[in-house]
């Protein structure tokens, strides 16, 4: 399958998107994740199944003003 | 203390945490600051990176409470996305609003953020809106349910300092039981004082502390000036005059005349 994770293409064997972070190398509770612009929550991404051109935006706390 | 809804807070002054020199630097100008509420984004996250993890940690370390921002955000589907994104990170509906819509001034499109507060106001969240001094923008914030407004007193990072003072203090005689914080263009402590000085609840800024010589010294600074400025607010200041009036009684001056 085919996606694009924080504008970048990726062939990922995943189905889910818990298994497309784990396969990334993404962990940790300071995590969010957005798919096709919305928002999945932390608790709903083991069931979140994924979709061939589906882009994902994992993005963690930063400085800001 | 400073209530601001419905939450006590020591400080009237909220720090930005970006641009600093260093995090250890960030971590004293925050104790300096005396604040009790500081900003934070969300930016994407490197494979296999912890940068995330090292600033929240650092940050949780600080005590203090959370407002996470939607900076960068130019539409409003784009912040509406992120602040539940930072409801879902941060845990707090406390979200600063941000929907930029000019790329030099860094002005809210105030239009997009109206629309957009609506829609987080209905989904629980305790929006703070960073627009203009526009008393009728502010109306309709307040219309779509915000309970708090974030006006700017100059373009973001200037350190211009209040512009249009007359729009600030048009704005607080509109708005006597709205909480109001001048977030934006402030640049010395003493522009601090003076919004403090008109009314104003709080002060949110960051770019004047972080690019200081000395920011820990500048925060302190700030923390001493937002105080000061609150002070003076209800202490009654007087009013300028157009004459000299004498601080040292006359009466009773000796008079000594000339041989």
């Amino acid at each position: 399958m085919r996606l694009t994770v924080n504008g970048e293409a990726h062939e990922v064997a995943a189905t889910t998107l818990a298994e497309l972070l784990a396969a990334l190398d993404y962990e940790g509770d300071w995590l969010a994740t957005a798919v096709n612009s919305d928002l999945v929550h932390k608790a709903n991404r083991a069931e979140f199944r994924l979709s061939d051109g589906d882009r994902i935006e994992i993005l963690s706390p930063m400085q800001g003003g | 203390m400073f209530e601001l809804l419905g939450t006590m807070l020591p400080s009237r002054l909220l720090l930005g945490t970006a641009q600093y020199p260093s995090p250890a630097i960030l971590a004293d100008a925050v104790k300096a600051s005396g604040t009790s509420v500081v900003t934070v984004s969300l930016r994407r996250e490197m494979a296999g990176g912890r940068a995330g993890e090292k600033f929240w940690s650092l940050i949780r370390s600080l005590g203090v409470r959370i407002l996470p921002n939607t900076a960068g955000c130019h539409s409003v589907k784009e912040a509406v996305t992120t602040a539940k994104m930072a409801r879902d990170v941060f845990g707090t509906s406390w979200i600063k609003l941000e929907v930029i819509g000019n790329h030099d001034t860094l002005q809210p499109d105030v239009f997009g953020l109206v629309e957009a507060a609506r829609i987080l106001c209905e989904d629980g969240f305790m929006v703070f809106p960073y627009t203009t001094d526009d008393l009728v923008v502010a109306g309709r914030l307040l219309e779509a349910g915000c309970k708090v407004l974030m006006p700017w007193c100059a373009p973001i990072g200037s350190a211009l300092g209040p512009v249009n003072i007359m729009a600030l203090r048009s704005m607080r005689g509109h708005f006597p039981g709205v909480p109001l914080i001048v977030d934006a263009g402030l640049g010395r402590p003493s522009h601090a004082a003076t919004v403090m000085e008109l009314g104003f609840d709080a002060v949110l800024l960051n770019t004047a502390v972080a690019r200081a010589a000395d920011p820990v010294g500048m925060a302190r600074a700030f923390g001493k000036a937002v105080e000061a400025g609150r002070e003076a607010f209800g202490s009654g200041m007087l009013e300028p005059r157009d004459v000299a009036v004498p601080s040292t009684p006359t009466f009773g001056r000796a008079v000594f005349h000339e041989a």
